[in-house]
């Protein structure tokens, strides 16, 4: 199948093969799970459970608070202990609302209910379900997958993206290998759910077997419109809107959705779980997570349940503690360095990476930008990295979006090659919240301003419509009418005097 | 426990450094020195030994009287890049002054008041050529003969005696020691009247392709500039463009009259234009950075280089253009922003 390519990216030392010796194994079931009620983009989830309350596995514990969220489930039976806010997993290190659940250890499982043949169901039930089982985007961002199988237009290709372009990451790799009849049957799911007219799975070309073990899926499920296309490993080649320029050489507009260029694109994770949800009728409990990294005595992959604090899992792989600098969340371009190792998994965490202390430089010398343009070679969204920092440093935010700040993607791969050491994207993410938040700021002042000028309106309007109504009763006080009246009501008394008195008393 | 929160990328690329593409430039360039000094005498040597001397001590005190961190930046390579280049723009026997006072006005001036590394938007090595070729013209036409024309050979002694005291052995005089180079050479034999083909062959500084000696020294720069784009420190566009248009416009003249305008090959392989074209107009601080404007500003000095040459006041022009044209850089910026990924046509 003809392939395309990005502008830029960069090859990056894959450290792959360490975690992909071993078979994947359930992690041990923590003591005590944390499950925080905002594991996807959208409004947080609302509890439906009270402190002391047993439960099962599987069994909601939080609902979706609004169309752009996701349920929360118990992904162990026991007892919730508290409603609080705890660290997680952000780049803030904020703290935020989790469920917590003390384990009974039984892991007893709520009543499921089986569908065999997803062909019985119709796409609008499909998706149902999916929103049900409380199923986002596994590949990192965490968007709730429902919405993006219901694209109200014809969906020409239905990308499942197995890149996995990020180093050390292996989760997708592995469930490739070991679970790819389960990913093929998401797969047919979400095209029958979006009724695409054909499929593409793109795998990276460091990932032979993960492709072999696919195509054998394929022929074995027999599915005629779905193909196997293998990517150059090039982050970031898993990029959605990067995946489908090589896929479909089509562009993805600016500011739009793939669903523009006719496509919609999921991760192979997300695949597994949808199968999961629709035939087996389980929620998103678990997921596959490498656990990686120099200070990592057995690098390998668990499946481990969403909400196992990150020490744990750290623990069971045999993580020198005491050498170590950085746990990282996702992967070394774009996740997350975790403040706090009491941190839960969630839904989104693909990869815990543990870096031995000297590993990475923490803080590096800053140099000055020489203007070199080794960032705009590499730029996947070619922009010009270098302007965009020239103009986000000296805090000219207009600049910054004449140069298409908002269309960076914060792959990193600038500021992994600048021989300056500037944190490019940390700049680019400073001036983005900093317009963000001048725009919300102009919002409330534009809407103080409409109010004033409303109210001062009004005011002036009532103010005139007193004017009127005083000009109007004026009349009624003058002279000639006072006479009028007076001159009006001896009248009536004088006719009134000698006969009956008139009618209308 | 508060713990500092450090933002993605978490890893960094251990090929990149601006120290190292600093020292690779000075790597490149560094046969062709050797090969300048072997052909012109220990002047050479001298002079570079107290460029570079001049340059750190100047970036150092500027550094201190900034108030800034000494260390990164005096060790980064440029101030010693900036003094190579110009050593490699004065003559051999440039008296001491000279070469101080044209570096300290590069480091000084040219890059410390103007913010220092990275901020300054003339190239340095330039600018201190240029402060002595409009203040001192007679001292830098003196250029010394390549050993092979030379009847006379200046050692170590006498060479560091004439640059800082001005003085020759008893029976030397300056005269036999120089002559004009022959881009000088060429434009005023050209204004008197004769034919090219009459001046190659009547004076003995011109050979194969340019002056004598001076191809081995252009070839080297060419190899130097071609491993340093090889080895991805500088992009091919600059280059590419510089000599690909000053290569077309002096064909052009060439045709229409090769009796008075020299072979594209003379243009290309005397004077500074190879030496611009890797080393020079690539100083990305200077530059344009988008690869559409590098295509421009390399093509803009390849063609003021040909028309100071032709119609100048002076004999070679690639410090007047390289700063021409770094004048130009933000505009040509500005419009040669690439398509942004997912955008129509850009519409300016």
């Amino acid at each position: 199948m003809k392939r395309w390519s990005f502008h830029g990216g960069v090859e990056l030392p894959g450290h792959k093969q360490k975690s992909t010796t071993r078979p994947v194994e359930s992690a041990p079931l923590p003591k005590q799970l944390i499950l925080p009620l905002s594991q996807h983009l959208g409004a947080p989830a609302e509890p439906v459970v009270n402190v002391g309350d047993k439960v099962q596995k599987g069994e909601m514990i939080a609902k979706p608070g609004g169309f752009v969220s996701a349920p929360v489930h118990a992904s162990s039976s026991g007892i919730v202990t508290a409603i609080e806010e705890l660290p997680v997993p952000h780049p803030s290190g904020l703290y935020a609302p989790c469920i917590t659940i003390k384990t009974d250890g039984k892991d007893t499982w709520l009543n499921r209910e089986q569908q065999t043949d997803y062909r019985q169901l119709e796409p609008a039930l499909i998706r149902e379900r999916i929103r049900e089982a409380g199923i986002v985007g596994l590949g990192g961002a965490g968007f709730p997958a429902f919405i993006k199988l219901n694209p109200g237009k014809t969906v020409k290709t239905l990308i499942l993206n197995g890149a996995e372009c990020e180093p050390y990451i292996t989760s997708d790799d592995m469930l490739m290998r070991e679970r790819a009849d389960e990913i093929v049957q998401g797969l047919l799911i979400m095209q029958r759910a979006v009724q695409a007219l054909h499929c593409i799975i793109a795998i990276e070309d460091n990932k032979p077997q993960a492709a072999q073990a696919m195509q054998a899926a394929l022929q074995q499920i027999g599915t005629v419109d779905t193909g196997i296309v293998i990517v150059p490993a090039r982050y970031p080649a898993g990029g959605e809107k990067q995946l489908i320029k090589v896929v479909t050489g089509q562009e993805v507009p600016s500011g739009g959705l793939p669903i523009q260029v006719g496509v919609v694109c999921q991760n192979i994770a997300t695949a597994a779980a949808i199968y999961r949800a629709v035939y087996r009728g389980e929620p998103l409990l678990s997921r596959y997570v490498t656990i990686t990294g120099s200070a990592v005595a057995e690098p390998r992959n668990l499946e481990v349940l969403i909400g196992t604090p990150v020490r744990d899992l750290l623990d069971s792989c045999g993580t020198d503690f005491t050498h170590l600098q950085e746990v990282i969340m996702g992967g070394p371009m774009m996740g997350i360095a975790l403040a706090d190792h009491e941190v839960p998994l969630v839904k989104t965490g693909n990869c815990l990476l543990a870096l031995k202390q000297g590993e990475i430089e923490l803080h590096p010398t800053v140099v000055p930008c020489i203007r070199c343009g080794n960032c705009a070679d590499v730029c996947p969204v070619n922009l010009l990295p270098q302007q965009l920092y020239w103009h986000a440093r000296s805090r000219d935010f207009d600049k910054t979006q004449e140069y298409d700040l908002f269309d960076c993607i914060e792959c990193g791969c600038c500021a992994y090659v600048c021989p300056s050491n500037i944190p490019l994207v940390h700049y680019y993410r400073f001036a983005k919240s900093e317009i963000r938040s001048q725009q919300e700021q102009k919002r409330k002042a534009d809407i103080a301003r409409e109010r004033h000028e409303k109210r001062e309106q009004r005011l002036a309007r009532e103010k005139a419509e007193r004017a009127a109504r005083h000009a109007r009763k004026k009349p009624g006080t003058d002279d000639e009418t006072k006479k009028a009246a007076i001159q009006a009501a001896l009248e009536r008394a004088r006719a009134s005097k000698p006969g009956t008195p008139p009618d209308d008393v | 426990m508060f713990k500092k929160t450090i933002s993605s990328p978490h890893i960094h690329s251990p090929s990149y450094s601006t120290q190292g593409m600093m020292f690779r430039v000075i790597l490149a360039l560094l046969p062709a020195v050797a090969v300048y000094a072997w052909l012109f005498g220990w002047g050479v040597i001298i002079n570079l030994l107290l460029a570079v001397g001049v340059a750190l001590s100047c970036e150092a005190a500027m550094l201190t009287v900034r108030d800034r961190p000494l260390l990164p930046t005096i060790t980064d390579g440029s101030a010693i890049l900036t003094a190579l280049l110009l050593v490699f723009a004065l003559p051999p026997l440039a008296p001491w002054w000279l070469t101080t006072i044209g570096v300290a006005f590069a480091i000084i001036v040219a890059k410390h008041l103007y913010g220092g590394l990275g901020f300054n938007p003339f190239n340095p090595a330039m600018i201190g050529y240029v402060v002595l070729l409009v203040s001192f013209p007679r001292e830098l036409t003196l250029w010394s003969l390549p050993a092979q024309l030379s009847e006379h050979t200046l050692d170590f002694g006498s060479t560091l005696n004439y640059i800082f005291s001005g003085t020759l052995p008893a029976h030397l005089g300056i005269d036999a020691l120089t002559s004009a180079t022959p881009l000088d050479m060429m434009k005023t034999q050209l204004g008197l009247g004769h034919t090219t083909s009459g001046i190659i062959a009547a004076h003995p500084v011109f050979g194969f392709m340019g002056g004598k000696g001076w191809i081995w020294i252009n070839l080297l720069l060419l190899a130097g500039g071609l491993w340093l784009i090889y080895r991805r420190i500088i992009n091919w566009h600059i280059p590419a463009t510089l000599l690909g248009s000053l290569f077309a416009i002096s064909l052009l003249f060439f045709l229409l009259d090769p009796q008075h305008a020299p072979s594209p090959l003379f243009h290309l392989f005397s004077g500074a234009a190879i030496l611009g074209a890797f080393f020079i107009a690539t100083d990305p601080v200077t530059a344009a950075t988008s690869n559409i404007g590098r295509l421009w500003y390399g093509a803009g000095i390849g063609i003021l280089i040909y028309v100071i040459r032709s119609w100048g006041g002076f004999p070679d022009g690639v410090a007047f253009a390289v700063l021409l044209m770094n004048m130009a850089a933000p505009t040509i910026d500005y419009y040669t922003k690439p398509r942004v990924f997912g955008h129509g046509d850009r519409d300016a």
